[in-house]
């Protein structure tokens, strides 16, 4: 469960009061505004990569809003994907379980489910150079997952990709959801994805987040 | 009477217009080689500079080898053992001074690259009060005339706590290195603090979500990518601390066996008039400096900011 309390958060020109939203455990909660409207700034905060000037955020019960952000747990897949350069697919998705000092066991089992549930095993000993936009994305979710996070907060993860692609990893972040069970974060601008894969709805505008219902297409 | 002229007019004022057209045409190509034929000159004069200066010793050298071997009577054998190279590599002044340039450049690059990777990293992606200060301050090294760096710092040897140590730094080795470092590590400083600016910060962040402290974000995700930066941080300070030689002759002094580098022997032979010496020392130096350009390039980042 994520539940944001009355945030409030300024930078220079930019500010955003009392935000409020609430993603019930297990669902898929999608945030929608403009550019720059400060969507990304909200899932910053919710990651702890941003200091936020009042308010709580609680994820599961646990509150957060003071934890460091390697504490949070939380998986994060952002935008451009953000592949560390020289590590094989493999080591992203080893990585969070070798800083969690994993049996080396433990981290081929969950390297191989992993790239089987993504499509990606065919890639493993592949560095980021070179992959298609679609690839990237999907190394750059199965590292987010490694660690079996409660939480997982995207930012805009389909935004660059081709309109197929897109749809492809619609389906895929569908089954993912259900087989993985984390509650989800998903900030976009695209209404048809917003549609396609919310239970809950969120619309920031003017500094305000509004919740609306969702009817799946 | 009217309708009759004007059929006339239209052909006329389209010749004229295809008559500047193909003015127009010309003045653009003449003007387009023009432009490309100055930067030409302009960037080949400076080009012939730096080469004619190169060639001008390898000249001076060979011309000496040449009356070396044929005042001599085994001429090829004193071509190749009485060439004022193989002379100054057989004076043991002068091969102290090589041992002492190799070993004092290398450490003052690699103090330098101690320093420049956190204090590069540090104004590469962190706010906080007093940064452009910082920044300022990091500049000075660079501008400052070298002698008043080497003055300086003689003089702050004067002073507690350094005047403590003074007797075991000053007009000693280890001035050699201190006075390298000082000058160099601002420009690894540069180097470093650019490298790190390309490197896309949002990686560390996601490493940090993954449950990285601050240090193995760093270590795992950012130094790995930083390594090019970091040959080429390294090979510079390494060629800035070879050609320094102002605040070594105030700082470090000049002493032969003791505190001669290669560039306080260019200085020690052309005081004594031994321009052979000199020419021979600078020409081991350009072998270096060619190395450490050829190890930049071939592993080194290809955007530098110096």
């Amino acid at each position: 469960m994520i539940v944001v309390e009355n945030m409030s958060i300024r930078a220079g020109e930019f500010a955003l009061t009392d935000v409020c939203l609430t993603v019930p455990t297990g669902a898929y909660g999608v945030l929608m505004g403009k550019t720059g409207s400060g969507k990304t700034t909200i899932l910053e905060s919710i990651l702890g990569l941003r200091t936020i000037d009042g308010g709580t955020i609680r994820l599961e019960h646990r509150d957060v809003t003071k934890l460091d952000p390697a504490l949070r747990g939380i998986g994060y897949v952002p935008q451009d994907g953000a592949l560390f350069a020289g590590m094989t697919v493999r080591d992203h998705l080893a990585f969070a379980m070798q800083i969690r000092h994993k049996s080396k066991r433990e981290m081929d089992d969950r390297v191989k489910e992993l790239s089987e549930l993504l499509g990606i095993a065919h890639l493993l000993d592949r560095t980021p150079v070179g992959l298609s936009g679609g690839e990237g994305q999907r190394v750059a979710l199965g590292r987010a997952l490694s660690f079996r996070p409660k939480v997982v907060c995207l930012d805009e993860p389909l935004s660059a990709l081709d309109s197929e692609t897109r749809i492809q990893m619609c389906d895929l972040l569908d089954h993912i959801r259900q087989k993985e069970t984390a509650t989800m974060l998903h900030v976009t601008h695209n209404l048809d994805e917003a549609k396609r894969l919310a239970d809950c709805l969120f619309v920031l505008k003017d500094g305000q987040v509004e919740t609306l219902e969702n009817s799946k297409d | 009477m009217s309708t009759d002229v004007q059929p006339t007019d239209p052909p006329a004022a389209g010749l004229k217009e295809i008559d500047e057209g193909k003015r127009r045409t010309v003045v653009v190509a003449l003007s387009n080689r023009f432009f490309y034929l100055s930067l030409g000159v302009i960037g080949g004069t400076y080009l012939l500079l730096i080469v004619s200066m190169l060639a001008a010793d390898t000249w001076y050298m060979a011309e000496k080898s040449v009356r070396a071997a044929a005042a001599a009577e085994q001429p090829l054998q004193a071509f190749f053992l009485e060439n004022p190279i193989a002379r100054a590599l057989s004076d043991r002044k002068i091969q102290y001074s090589i041992w002492l340039s190799l070993i004092s450049c290398t450490l003052s690059a690699i103090l330098s690259l101690l320093v420049a990777v956190p204090l590069g990293y540090l104004i590469s992606r962190h706010e906080f009060r007093g940064k452009r200060l910082l920044d300022a301050i990091l500049d000075i090294p660079i501008v400052l005339p070298p002698l008043v760096v080497g003055l300086s710092l003689l003089i702050m040897f004067q002073y507690p706590p350094f005047r403590w140590i003074a007797r075991d730094v000053v007009y000693q080795i280890s001035a050699v290195v201190l006075a390298q470092f000082s000058v160099a590590c601002a420009f690894a400083v540069r180097t470093m603090k650019s490298t790190f600016d390309h490197i896309d910060p949002r990686c560390e962040k996601v490493a940090i979500t993954l449950g990285c402290t601050r240090a193995q974000a760093f270590g795992w995700v950012v130094l790995p990518v930083a390594s090019r930066g970091m040959m080429t941080a390294l090979t510079l300070a390494w060629a800035r601390s070879l050609g320094e030689f102002g605040p070594l002759l105030i700082f470090a002094g000049a002493t032969r066996m003791k505190t001669e580098v290669l560039s306080t022997t260019v200085f020690l032979e052309m005081n004594i008039g031994n321009i052979e010496a000199a020419v021979a020392v600078s020409m081991i130096m350009v072998v270096a400096a060619v190395i450490v350009l050829v190890i930049t390039r071939r592993w080194g980042t290809r955007d530098t900011t110096l």
